[in-house]
């Protein structure tokens, strides 16, 4: 909480991003350096051959998508309690890389799919709700992007991110309810894929990577709207 | 309680008089489930398979059209920031709102469910579950609707916005309906897509007016 207020200044956002935000981006490239090498070197899966090596790819994606819907309802709601600025920006900064990255996720999983199951889709539970996951970001950018005035776009927006963080586990829930419905048009097994120890390694560097690539282009975007803005009322200062 | 009633029979009023009522709904629905066949194919055992999804699907669409004029209207003749003043809080203004949107597009709406379902093909006696699903998860259209509508009040395009907005909150309804009149007509119990549904509604009508007059009174800030 303490590290929250203090990086509310913008200015000591500015001071601390400045130099956290390249360090996080130079943890990520090595980070996934290592990944990748380690992930390159395990041994085939004895199922599902080299194509196991997609996880390493796939399910970090999967869980920064995740964890940055977290981020944008945290942000939004530090915003319209507290009327914060940089938590308005924070959130809108936050929505496309979410969106990012879970559209990477559903990438990467259809191309997983294609060989382990034979089709680039399946209609099952998880790959439904991260699919509702990805349009709840889009809803939120098309309210973000259609109202004019900054500060009503980003309550607006805001009041839409806490919605959907309500949706979202009764959304899961549902379509996990729907899928058991249909029990016998899926083809693995629930639990899915159990994971030997030797991959492990290979998914934690690659997740961490994401974690902190995800950090720091989160931080880099922030900054770039704290300077849109402080542009913008220079604009406006000018025209008087 | 006198100024619900009175809000009540303002909307309804509004609804019948300006906005043609539900004959626009019914007749987009009544469009969306003839073309349906001529997209699908006329065989009676393909459509007889989609047909109570495809018309409970149909019901979610056209439980769209009037939102766009739910809180717009008000918006920009000045009526909302008086209702906003008034002694009604807004959630309650919101509520009654969404009520008068369920009662003069949804009710009417679901009666025309079970008839397009059984016009596709579906099974007879799956229509009292169809029209008891789209009475109930109509309302949770309207409530769930309204937020949206309440969103995008002020921005540049109106509808097309609050269907991206509103269609993914629709998921949980959509399934927990089409859920329950597929298990009856696969003879399972449909007793818990139902009983979902029913939840569903009530948490959105009880949710729903908190975010609704939120976003209401950004817009008028």
């Amino acid at each position: 909480m303490g590290i929250i207020t203090a990086l509310a200044n913008p200015q000591r956002f500015l001071a601390f991003s400045g130099w956290a935000a390249p360090v996080l981006g130079a943890a990520a490239v090595a980070l996934a350096l290592a990944g990748l090498w380690t992930g390159f070197a395990v041994p085939d899966d004895y199922q599902q051959g080299a194509t196991i090596r997609i996880m390493f790819i796939h399910l970090p994606a999967v869980f920064t998508g995740m964890m940055a819907y977290g981020c944008l309802a945290g942000s939004a709601f530090f915003g319209l309690v507290f009327r914060h600025n940089l938590a308005d920006a924070a959130a809108r900064a936050v929505a496309p890389l979410g969106a990012a990255f879970t559209f990477l996720g559903l990438v990467t999983g259809s191309f997983w799919g294609r060989p382990m199951w034979g089709a680039w889709w399946v209609w099952d539970a998880r790959l439904t709700s991260f699919l509702v996951l990805f349009l709840f970001y889009v809803g939120y950018m098309a309210l973000q992007a259609a109202i004019d005035d900054e500060a009503k776009a980003a309550r607006a927006a805001g009041i839409l991110a806490l919605v959907g963080a309500v949706n979202l586990p009764i959304v899961h829930y549902s379509v996990v309810w729907w899928n058991s419905l249909h029990q016998g048009e899926t083809i693995f097994a629930k639990g899915g894929p159990k994971a030997s120890v030797v991959y492990l390694w290979p998914l934690a560097l690659m997740s961490f990577s994401y974690f902190t690539a995800f950090g720091a282009l989160w931080m880099a975007r922030v900054r770039a709207e704290i300077w849109r803005r402080r542009a913008g009322a220079l604009a406006v200062q000018g025209t008087r | 309680m006198k100024g619900f009633w009175v809000l009540l029979r303002r909307e309804l009023a509004m609804a019948w008089g300006r906005g043609g009522g539900p004959i626009v709904a019914v007749a987009f629905y009544a469009c969306v489930a003839t073309l349906l066949p001529l997209a699908a194919g006329a065989s009676p055992a393909r459509l007889a398979a989609v047909a109570p999804g495809s018309a409970w699907l149909a019901l979610a669409l056209a439980s769209l059209l009037s939102l766009e004029r739910l809180f717009e209207r008000d918006y920009e003749d000045g009526a909302l920031d008086q209702l906003a003043l008034g002694p009604v809080p807004l959630e309650i203004v919101s509520a009654t709102k969404c009520l008068a949107q369920w009662i003069s597009t949804g009710l009417p709406l679901a009666l025309f469910t079970p008839l397009a379902a059984t016009a596709l093909g579906a099974d007879i006696k799956l229509a009292p579950l169809t029209l008891a699903c789209a009475v109930l998860g109509g309302l949770g259209f309207a409530f769930v609707g309204g937020i949206g509508a309440a969103l995008s009040l002020g921005s540049r395009r109106g509808g097309v916005l609050i269907a991206v907005i509103v269609l993914p909150l629709f998921a949980p309804p959509v399934i927990f309906g089409g859920g329950a009149i597929e298990a009856l007509a696969t003879g399972l119990n449909w007793t818990p897509g139902f009983g979902l549904l029913g939840a569903y509604s009530l948490a959105a009508m009880a949710l729903g007016p908190f975010a609704m007059a939120a976003a209401c009174r950004n817009a008028l800030s």
